[in-house]
């Protein structure tokens, strides 16, 4: 019964992986970003909650209302200045900006907030579980989020695949100067798919800090983690990256299961054991 | 006023001049073959119309109006529309989708009438048999037809067309011509680069003849292929000159 529990708390850990992976696979998928400073925006977005939710009066859990539209805007305008900047001239070059930008982030964040570990505080929400049985206990907060990334992958996929707008972000995914002969303009798109990203950043980012102790240098393994889960589940695939967050998130439990210890290992060896039998990820088809 | 005036237009890329000078118009409701030996800037030209390439020097007026600083999706919508030489569907969608996208935000319709033009456009080019498939399984022929479609769908006033006849056999060249009087039938200028010079002389009002950059020769086709300038041009290239005896059209 241990190894089911292990095997539940961690499709409940995945879920909370695919949320933080899905802006990542976002912004790849569409422009071609391999966003570095992927983990480090989720920190900001906990502290941004921190800062500006007790000014506020309201209780923690409406940091998610406050600060996810902030991401969103942000998301938009970051792209249309310097990424769409650094895009023109190369995709590498959008690898060493964002690098550069997680080297600022963490070092503001540290210069700011001190590097002390902070959490963003919801009272007994966080410890609210109920028992499967005498083994299993489901924590209600975990679950909530499963459900969320659930749901925003969902809806990413059905706006993708269905909307105008999606259509034309897939359009321009494909071949942006092509494109254009569509009527679209692929920079406003870019901004859109770049808030729509942040905008799950936040939300990630939030949860994030609920859930555990964060600080500025959480970034980097969050980060991991979220690359882990799009390139198991594969680049390009919404649904690949669900599944390759909960593959992620059992291995790690059952690697804890063996040895406490092994838990990070665990994860790891599955990545390299997917990327060694099937570079392309469980569910990913073509290349891009 | 015509249509589309490119006014004294030149652009260089590093030293390589590919358009020099270049100055033409087009008027509503004509069709215009443009012809010139490989690199004689037909392509680029095309570019500098529809807003892919920013001219160095000039002027390129749409409708009266300068678009030198509107962007490829803007002139789209003023109703510019192009297609490419090696066509570039968007692999992933289904031929439908790729049409709807076009009329969607090409021609800025919605709802139904956005469905009607695609429908529409996907007939024009008879591909409605092969709507629903995944445009990347399509061969050669269907994908010139939809790389046609797409344009259509835009509701252009100028067609840009480059190259839709190149590696086509002659009853497919034949049917694509078809295809494109029918359009012109209903007002809208055509612009058509072509190798393939017969099947330009067979229904051009106007050719155009483009080397080094610059315009050579601009008149009636078999005035033009028959210009000695055109023919110095040409000389030991791959031109295709019509037989004798061939009928100009009507």
């Amino acid at each position: 019964m241990q190894w089911v529990n292990a095997i539940v708390q961690g499709m409940v850990t995945g879920g909370f992986y695919a949320l933080f992976a899905c802006g990542l696979s976002l912004l790849f998928g569409v422009m071609g970003i391999i966003n570095l400073a992927h983990g480090d925006l989720a920190i900001i977005a906990a502290y941004v909650a921190i800062t500006l939710v007790p000014a506020t009066h309201l209780p923690m859990v409406w940091g998610f209302v406050v600060v996810v539209p902030i991401f969103a805007v942000g998301g938009y305008v970051l792209q249309r200045t310097l990424l769409q900047a650094s895009l023109d001239r190369s995709p590498f070059t959008t690898l060493l900006v964002t690098f550069g930008l997680s080297v600022i982030i963490e070092n503001v964040l540290l210069e700011v907030f001190s590097a002390n570990g902070q959490s963003i505080s919801i009272g007994t929400l966080i410890t609210n579980s109920f028992a499967l049985n005498n083994v299993i206990t489901i924590s209600w907060f975990s679950l909530t989020v499963l459900g969320v990334a659930v749901a925003v992958l969902g809806a990413l996929q059905l706006f993708l695949s269905r909307s105008r707008t999606g259509r034309l972000i897939r359009a321009v995914a494909d071949d942006r100067e092509a494109a254009q002969l569509s009527g679209a303009n692929y920079r406003h798109l870019f901004g859109v798919a770049a808030a729509i990203a942040f905008a799950t950043v936040a939300l990630a980012g939030l949860s994030y800090g609920m859930l555990t102790e964060f600080a500025p240098t959480s970034g980097v393994t969050t980060l991991l983690f979220a690359f882990e889960a799009v390139v198991i589940g594969g680049i390009g695939s919404l649904w690949g990256t669900l599944v390759g967050g909960i593959v992620l998130g059992v291995a790690q439990q059952l690697g804890a299961q063996i040895n406490p210890a092994y838990q990070i290992l665990a994860g790891n060896l599955v990545f390299l054991a997917v990327l060694a039998v099937r570079p392309r990820g469980l569910f990913g088809l073509r290349t891009a | 006023m015509a249509l589309l005036q490119l006014d004294a237009v030149g652009k260089r890329f590093g030293q390589v001049v590919v358009a020099e000078n270049v100055s033409l118009t087009v008027e509503a409701g004509a069709l215009v073959g443009v012809v010139g030996p490989n690199g004689a800037g037909k392509t680029t030209l095309f570019g500098i119309v529809s807003g892919d390439v920013r001219p160095d020097k000039g002027r390129v007026l749409f409708d009266g109006r300068v678009v030198n600083r509107l962007g490829a999706a803007a002139r789209c919508r003023l109703g510019i529309g192009r297609t490419y030489q090696v066509p570039r569907p968007f692999g992933g969608m289904t031929v439908y989708e790729n049409v709807l996208l076009a009329a969607q935000h090409g021609a800025g319709l919605r709802g139904r009438d956005s469905l009607d033009r695609a429908a529409d456009a996907l007939e024009r080019a008879q591909l409605v048999a092969v709507a629903n498939r995944p445009a990347e399984t399509l061969g050669l022929l269907q994908r010139k037809r939809l790389e046609m479609a797409r344009a259509l769908a835009t509701r252009p006033r100028l067609l840009l067309l480059d190259e839709v006849a190149g590696g086509l056999t002659d009853p497919e060249v034949a049917e694509l011509t078809g295809i494109v009087q029918s359009v012109q039938a209903e007002g809208v200028a055509i612009v058509w680069i072509e190798h393939v010079v017969r099947a330009l002389v067979a229904c051009v009002d106007r050719l155009v003849c483009l080397a080094g950059g610059g315009i050579v020769a601009d008149g009636e086709a078999h005035a033009v292929l028959a210009d000695p300038a055109v023919r110095e041009v040409y000389l030991g290239a791959d031109i295709e000159t019509p037989t004798v005896g061939s009928e100009a059209p009507a």
